[in-house]
């Protein structure tokens, strides 16, 4: 039990000590470290409890709120929960968000393979292709909200006139309700560089000799991809598929500046729908209750994920 | 010391070899090389496709850059003129002229804004993530790898869930139009990705020379700012990289705490031109081309360390 002494090296000497006298020699710089540690970690602890812990009882406190900010909140019980299941537009948006990540990120993940594959064939110039393919992602995305609202204009938007060389009637993306939802896909396809990036990893980190086993028992081209590039890739998209179902819940920004939820609320997603009711009609309660809803669909849709990844996902034993 | 240092130096060119996520060499193999040279015929197709989808993918920018150099008029010619005739320059510095604040263009306000939100939460988050990622990574204490979980946890809740909450918190403490609601949080390191990438780093370190300064009576803000940080480079540049990034772009904060408009950054500013200008395209894709310019420059100066952190944050999810 000495006290932890600056300087000295209770710690080097320890290895030729009694057995009692490396516990306090020990414990004297472990102490010391013990709160080195806790001081190093004193701005996460803060932060955590602040800007975390925090806000999030808070936010389960308002779920039983009714609170427009300028009257005191006052306790309603279960309603805003049960207004989740009457309000209509609680269905549009989660059918919207649903639509958008179901559909959006399995193509998002396909688009991304597809060009990691073509850039893992060392081509000449992979690094010029590279930057192609990642400067999207660098595209600020209020910036790529305005351009895109003009690329899908349905008369001067490049998007109708290149159809329009293939014959194809314009569309107007942004106004008719079919079409927004699939617009705004393609714009986050525009976006799949970071995604690509680490599929081009993943696919680096397959073991040639595998490749090369494979091909001396025959296997063609297609199946060596098959049975041996997509498994060993699998945790990669794995990683992919969960971080791109987390992100494509959350949308907001794209929908907020293109359509405002519209045409007839065909954009109308989660996130939005939250940020109307919570900063528009300032229901403080009934926002958190959809905070809350989406909290929970999107940590199901990850366990569930999680859940079958061990039937599709193929760890290798080794430490990675 | 300096010996040791570098010592060190060589050992971290070694690990940062084996371990970044860098594309390793490929070390196959001329039969490979020898397979892809027969298949002569797919190798081009792969060529064609790559240039094809290259093209496509920069249409957009390709765009906003010609848009930008056009007239009024310009725009609605059919098919697109690629390169404006006549090129029209003054899109540009009219962009100085049309939003005003006491006598200063507003872009100026915009961008001043944008850039002291930015760099001042970046500095906040290398700060106090470097410190709690190192104390995760390297000090022992007990109740270290439970709030380093929880660190973790951070990382998969959707930050939606605290919207309404945090809103409020900032409206209480009265931070409501300041810049503090998007800086201050970042200074408590917030962001459990960044305490990760950096303690997945340190943790890659080779712990003989801390080991060897701590015997010499060093302490861990010693050991931390002199050994560590200088070997870390690379992550620290990733690190700033991405977080400077994520603020220049943030939309979201700055349009629920904010409301005066000369305190907006450029991602709020933007729909001020979008706003008030709305057919006057070649106008908005100007500001456009002055927004996204420095995100492209940042990009082409640091794409290194862009896709190694990137491929370091896939490459942890296995």
């Amino acid at each position: 039990m000495s006290p932890a002494a600056p300087g000295t090296g209770p710690a080097y000497q320890s290895e030729a000590m009694t057995g009692r006298e490396i516990k306090s020699g020990r414990s004297a710089v472990a102490r010391r470290q013990a709160w080195e540690g806790r001081i190093f970690a004193l701005p996460f602890i803060l932060g955590f409890l602040a800007f975390w812990l925090y806000p999030m009882s808070y936010s389960v406190y308002l779920v039983f709120q009714d609170w427009d900010l300028l009257s005191p909140p006052s306790f309603v019980g279960l309603d805003n929960i049960f207004e989740l299941f009457r309000d209509e537009s609680i269905g549009i948006s989660l059918g919207n968000t649903s639509y958008y990540t179901f559909i959006g990120v399995p193509l998002q993940l396909i688009l991304a393979l597809a060009l990691a594959l073509l850039l893992n064939v060392k081509v000449r110039g992979l690094a010029i292709y590279r930057t192609l393919f990642y400067l999207p992602a660098m595209t600020p995305i209020v910036a790529s909200a305005i351009v895109w609202l003009q690329i899908l204009h349905p008369e001067f938007g490049i998007l109708n006139s290149f159809l329009r060389n293939f014959g194809i009637e314009p569309v107007n993306w942004l106004f008719d309700p079919r079409a927004a939802k699939p617009a705004f896909i393609l714009m986050t396809l525009w976006g799949v560089g970071p995604q690509m990036v680490i599929f081009l990893a993943g696919l680096q980190g397959v073991p040639q000799s595998l490749y090369e086993a494979a091909e001396i028992d025959g296997a063609s081209r297609f199946q060596r991809f098959l049975f041996i590039t997509i498994p060993m890739i699998s945790s990669i998209t794995f990683f992919n598929l969960v971080v791109g179902v987390i992100a494509s819940f959350q949308v907001f920004t794209t929908a907020f500046i293109m359509t405002r939820g519209g045409p007839q609320n065909a954009t109308l997603f989660l996130v939005l729908y939250l940020y109307r009711n919570g900063f528009q009609y300032f229901k403080m309660g009934y926002a958190s209750a959809i905070a809350w809803m989406l909290f929970v669909i999107i940590v199901a849709f990850t366990v569930i994920q999680f859940r079958l990844a061990s039937r599709w996902v193929y760890e290798e034993g080794a430490p990675a | 010391m300096k010996k040791v240092r570098r010592l060190d130096g060589t050992a971290m060119t070694a690990h940062a070899d084996t371990s970044s996520a860098r594309q390793p060499e490929p070390k196959p193999s001329r039969r490979v090389r020898g397979r892809l040279g027969r298949g002569f015929s797919v190798r081009s197709l792969i060529h064609v496709c790559l240039l094809a989808l290259g093209f496509v993918f920069s249409i957009p920018l390709l765009w906003v850059i010609t848009t930008s150099f056009k007239g009024q008029g310009g725009i609605f010619t059919y098919p697109i003129e690629w390169i404006p005739d006549p090129i029209v320059w003054s899109n540009y510095p009219r962009l100085l002229n049309v939003l005003t604040f006491s006598g200063w263009p507003g872009i100026v306000f915009f961008f001043r804004n944008t850039f002291f939100i930015s760099i001042l939460a970046t500095v906040g988050t290398l700060v106090s993530s470097i410190l709690v990622a190192y104390s995760f990574a390297r000090l022992q204490w007990p109740e270290r790898n439970f709030l380093f979980s929880l660190s973790l946890a951070t990382m998969m809740l959707p930050s939606v869930v605290i919207l309404i909450p945090t809103f409020l918190l900032f409206r209480d403490l009265k931070w409501l139009n300041t810049f503090m609601p998007m800086i201050v949080p970042f200074w408590f390191a917030v962001q459990g990705f960044y305490i990760f990438l950096l303690r997945q780093f340190f943790l890659g370190l080779p712990a003989e020379l801390e080991e060897a300064a701590r015997i010499d009576g060093a302490n861990s803000l010693r050991i931390l700012w002199g050994i560590v940080v200088p070997l870390s480079r690379p992550a620290i540049v990733t690190v700033s990289i991405f977080s400077f990034l994520q603020h220049y772009n943030e939309f979201l904060s700055p349009l629920l705490y904010l409301n005066a408009v000369e305190k907006f950054p450029m991602a709020l500013g933007m729909r001020m031109f979008q706003g008030t200008y709305t057919n006057d395209w070649p106008l908005m894709m100007a500001a456009t081309a002055t927004f996204i310019l420095p995100t492209i420059c940042l990009f082409l100066m640091a794409q290194r360390h862009f896709i190694q952190g990137i491929q370091l944050t896939g490459l942890a999810g296995r």
